[in-house]
């Protein structure tokens, strides 16, 4: 299984590495954000909740481009035919995609953390920095098992672009509260404060319930 | 047998593409389905790929039914389809590579079957910049790259020039074949078993020898 997933993984970092069709569109797509942002709540900066919510909003938003194309090339391409002939476990797949778009959403982090770090945020996270990396890989780890099911999903169907939001986003709600509410301390005008640790719970509970629900159902989303 | 298929059905949605087709293939020959557009031909190739269930009937592939076993015989089965199955924006050598990966097929497979159908010297150009005849030699070596025991066709010489066609022949001989042809005396020349669909049903199943492209071409009208 590991070999296949392996074998994915490098296919799809090398066609992204080759057209750049998702992650300079996430990338751009957050930063305007934070621009629109900026001009809409009408302030210079913003701190603790609010912070945390538009960085957040703006980070799941941008996600949902990248769950769009997840599995385009795979439909589009015969990806699907020539992998579901191949003599391998089909959970590979959903761990290759996962992967992928986890890696994505790092990337896109390392833009847009520091791109809102400059453009709204007041004070920066200083100190609380390995905190809120913290918090970040355990919300995309939600994001990517959970993005990963409803791309899989959406691309057997005619309406991909509209199915994706409807369905990841209202499933995302819990990644959200618990990653804004851990993230809002840290983001606080008068320096951080301690990260509460019931939302990383929450976090990682969602990470793994969903992880199983991946494992439990994967199979039956490529079924024809 | 290598394939059994009895009373074999399947729709989509209301619209049924394939009713109570029964035929049986032996090791090493090959069956010729012939039938017009929507006859059915590409909904029997994906049920046999393993890449549809069929709704009715019992489908054996290598001994093993299916859906139920078909990881089985997944790795067993070739398949060129319509669509070449390659990522336009990977080269002939990264698609070629990435499937025998999944295979488990060493690298050097991938270098002599470029070799074979002369595509060693364009293997590192997109699929998207190759022409279409020189993208069904890559699909070819992607459906071939495992050694398949059963070989499914779907018009395979379609876009080669005569030349092309006459380097891949010979790769696409010896497994046991299902082949869709629209050319009726390409098709008769290389099969050993025939089936007529059409209106979704078999019209005929034959050997080679009892059939002529006259009533070959009666399924066309």
């Amino acid at each position: 299984m590991r070999s296949a997933a392996a074998a994915i993984i490098r296919k799809d970092l090398r066609l992204e590495l080759r057209t750049w069709e998702t992650l300079p569109a996430m990338a751009i797509f957050a930063v305007v954000c934070f621009v629109l942002f900026h001009f809409a709540l009408d302030r210079e900066t913003v701190e603790g909740d609010l912070a945390a919510g538009v960085l957040w909003m703006t980070l799941l938003f941008a996600a949902v481009l990248a769950i769009n194309r997840l599995f385009v090339a795979e439909r589009e391409q015969g990806g699907f035919d020539g992998f579901l002939m191949a003599p391998v476990d089909r959970f590979s797949l959903f761990l290759a995609k996962a992967t992928v778009l986890l890696v994505f959403l790092v990337a896109l982090e390392a833009i847009a953390v520091p791109a809102f770090v400059v453009l709204l945020l007041g004070p920066g996270p200083g100190q609380a920095l390995p905190e809120l990396l913290g918090v970040l890989l355990l919300a995309d780890l939600g994001i990517a098992v959970v993005g990963t099911l409803v791309g899989a999903l959406a691309v057997q169907t005619r309406a991909r672009d509209l199915i994706v939001p409807l369905l990841a986003l209202p499933l995302m709600i819990p990644v959200v509260i618990a990653a804004a509410q851990a993230t809002a301390p840290l983001l606080l005008e008068g320096g951080a404060e301690p990260l509460v640790g019931r939302w990383l719970i929450v976090l990682a509970l969602y990470d793994v319930v969903f992880g199983l629900l991946a494992f439990a159902l994967f199979d039956f989303l490529l079924e024809d | 047998m290598a394939i059994e298929l009895t009373g074999v059905g399947r729709a989509y949605g209301e619209r049924v593409v394939l009713r109570d087709v029964s035929v049986t293939v032996p090791a090493g020959a090959t069956l010729a389905v012939f039938g017009p557009n929507g006859a059915g031909k590409t909904t029997l190739l994906r049920i046999l790929a393993t890449l549809l269930r069929p709704q009715a009937g019992s489908v054996r592939v290598l001994g093993h039914p299916l859906p139920d076993d078909a990881y089985a015989v997944r790795g067993r089965i070739g398949l060129l389809a319509h669509d070449p199955l390659l990522y336009r924006d990977l080269s002939a050598r990264e698609n070629l590579t990435f499937h025998a990966r999944l295979h488990r097929v060493a690298a050097t497979r991938v270098e002599d079957l470029l070799e074979r159908v002369q595509m060693a010297g364009r293997a590192d150009e997109p699929v998207r910049m190759l022409s279409r005849g020189m993208a069904q030699r890559v699909a070819i070596c992607r459906a071939l790259l495992h050694e398949p025991e059963v070989l499914l066709l779907d018009e395979p010489f379609a876009n080669l020039d005569p030349g092309a066609a006459a380097l891949v022949e010979p790769l696409l001989s010896g497994p046991t074949r299902v082949l869709i042809s629209h050319d009726v005396d390409e098709g008769l020349a290389a099969a050993d078993l025939v089936l007529g669909l059409k209106g979704s049903r078999a019209a005929f199943v034959a050997p080679v020898a009892e059939v002529d492209a006259a009533r070959v071409k009666e399924l066309y009208r």
